[in-house]
């Protein structure tokens, strides 16, 4: 196997991290209370760090530049998951999306210490604990969230039939998964998905919400975004284009 | 002997503070003590809640991974320093709650250079630099103060403005040294906007501050505000001027008689309006935190129904 089939795989997994990381920190200043600008400051920087390894990884494929490729690629050229740049919405829809995402992360974490391309291996195991931390967050709050108030139930609850086909494009396969799956540097994206649906189908079921009929993801690659992406990414890159080629 | 005790318990209190005691939660304390205290820790702590507002504004645009990792974690300390503030303040029997009310009411203040707007990158390296130094000089003689929880607080605060502060001034240095013209052009303009700002920070002239000779007297403060603001522009000044900046004080000069900079007058009457609330940003940031607070009710209001429910599960079942 030439592992430059990796590429693709990287750099989705960086940018989903990337995306979110960008998203939550947008709540910091602005929480329901002070413990969450705290907690939410905390995932974003977790996740920063998590995509920065993972642009690592990338870049010591492709001899391209992280700071680069985040502040100056064109919004077509971005691989993460619609789920990840969709506004923050309200709290129920942040909490949803992380958690989802979290219990997606921690099951394919699991998988990636055991990769065959050791310095993915060594990746996962590094941010596997600080997963497991946002997941117990998360849940915490998914279970006050469906159980607490009319209120909370409801705003979940619609939250979760927005997000739920959102985030099954987590596991549409990319391009060369097959060659990778058979090498052992990944698992297949159905194996992962099913790892996930075994966590998080019942926890949703004892937060009191329904999992919705429709799982049909927004898109059948990574290539195409939502229309959320060109504002995201005017936030996101408007210093740095300032001035391309100066250091910040 | 009625009449006595409290002036008796008043000696003794002082004469506490004069051997350099802190004074702890459960200890008598004069009322204005305590009503100092609760103003200036609340006010201190909305400062920091407050003062995420204009630096949290540029995390969605730090301009690189860096930065953006830094920003995320200062702002974050900005929520942590907050909470302990609130925390002290809780030990002299206000309750968060209460304060934050006082906040969105109007009837609490917290710290005017928040009410100033952040409009470029560079303004978040100036904040770092200079708000949050002269913050720090404030806080190292809080750190001293008679109250035990907030002098403790004050400790833990320092330590990481002083984090702070490195990572502003290295960014300032770095533009000013190699950066390009935009960038060298981008500090200069926020340091003219926030050059006057800062200074008032300190507060008004000794003689004009109506709160001072009590809270030098219990040994809340230690040194004067005049006192505090000549120490940090002596220090402060050189290194600003040594990166080819421009201060935007035509009076300013280097006494050689004294060895200490001469500043021009400040504008006093600009301070007074911002602290009374026709600043250019006090409706924004009030507005800003009304509206975190109105769009997490139902948020807290869930958290606190699933904590009923599981208490009376608990005690529905005997556990």
């Amino acid at each position: 196997m030439n592992i430059l089939t990796l590429q693709p795989y990287l750099l989705a997994l960086a940018d989903d991290q990337m995306i979110l990381s960008h998203r939550n920190s947008e709540w910091i200043g602005h929480a329901p209370i002070l413990e969450e600008d705290i907690a939410l400051a905390n995932m974003a920087q977790d996740e920063l760090g998590h995509a920065t390894l993972f642009y690592n990884l990338y870049c010591a494929l492709t001899g391209d530049d992280p700071d680069a490729l985040v502040f100056l690629r064109e919004a077509d050229a971005f691989r993460h998951v619609q789920m990840v740049e969709y506004p923050c919405g309200d709290w129920a829809f942040t909490m949803l999306r992380q958690y989802l995402f979290d219990a997606a992360e921690m099951t394919l974490l699991a998988r990636l210490t055991e990769s065959a391309y050791t310095p993915l291996a060594e990746t996962a195991v590094k941010m596997r604990n600080e997963e497991l931390y946002h997941y117990r967050h998360t849940s915490a709050w998914l279970k006050r969230l469906g159980l607490g108030t009319e209120e909370s139930h409801r705003r979940t609850q619609t939250a979760l039939d927005t997000l739920w086909p959102l985030a099954q494009q987590l596991f549409v396969p990319l391009p060369g998964e097959e060659e990778l799956v058979q090498a052992g540097v990944i698992p297949s994206s159905a194996q992962w998905k099913a790892a996930w649906l075994d966590v998080v189908r019942p926890f949703l079921t004892t937060c009191s919400l329904t999992i919705p009929a429709d799982d049909t993801p927004p898109a059948t690659n990574r290539a195409a975004h939502s229309e959320h992406l060109a504002p995201l990414l005017a936030d996101l890159q408007k210093v740095a284009r300032l001035e391309p080629n100066a250091e910040w | 002997m009625i009449d006595s005790a409290p002036e008796k318990k008043l000696q003794e209190f002082e004469e506490r503070i004069a051997r350099g005691e802190k004074i702890e939660p459960g200890d008598w304390m004069p009322d204005e003590y305590r009503r100092q205290l609760i103003r200036m820790i609340s006010q201190h702590a909305h400062s920091e809640v407050v003062g995420m507002l204009p630096e949290g504004a540029w995390i969605p645009h730090a301009p690189n991974l860096r930065r953006k990792m830094v920003l995320m974690a200062k702002v974050q300390d900005e929520a942590g320093h907050g909470q302990y503030l609130y925390h002290a303040a809780e030990t002299l029997g206000i309750s968060r709650e209460e304060m934050l009310d006082a906040l969105l009411a109007g009837r609490a203040k917290y710290s005017s250079i928040f009410n100033y707007p952040t409009l470029a990158w560079a303004d978040v390296a100036w904040i770092g630099w200079l708000v949050d130094g002269a913050a720090i000089k404030n806080q190292t003689m809080l750190a001293q103060c008679s109250y035990g929880p907030y002098s403790r607080a004050m400790v833990r605060i320092c330590a990481e403005e002083t984090f702070h502060y490195k990572q502003g001034k290295e960014m300032i240095v770095k533009y000013m040294t190699t950066g390009s013209d935009a960038q060298k052009a981008m500090v200069q303009d926020g340091l003219n906007r926030w050059w006057w700002p800062m200074l008032m920070m300190f507060g008004p002239h000794d003689s004009d501050s109506p709160n001072s000779p009590v809270l030098m007297r219990w040994g809340i403060k230690t040194r004067s505000n005049d006192d505090l603001r000549q120490e940090f522009i002596n220090e402060e000044i050189p290194e600003v001027l040594a990166l080819g900046l421009t201060i935007p004080d035509p009076d300013l000069l280097f006494d050689e008689t004294s060895k200490t900079w001469q500043i021009g007058p400040i504008n006093w009457d600009e301070f007074w309006q911002v602290v009374r609330g026709n600043g250019p940003m006090n409706a924004e940031r009030l507005a800003a935190r009304q509206k975190a607070h109105d769009d997490g009710r139902w948020v807290r209001e869930a958290v606190a129904a699933y904590a009923e429910k599981v208490a009376s599960s608990k005690y529905a079942s005997g556990k």
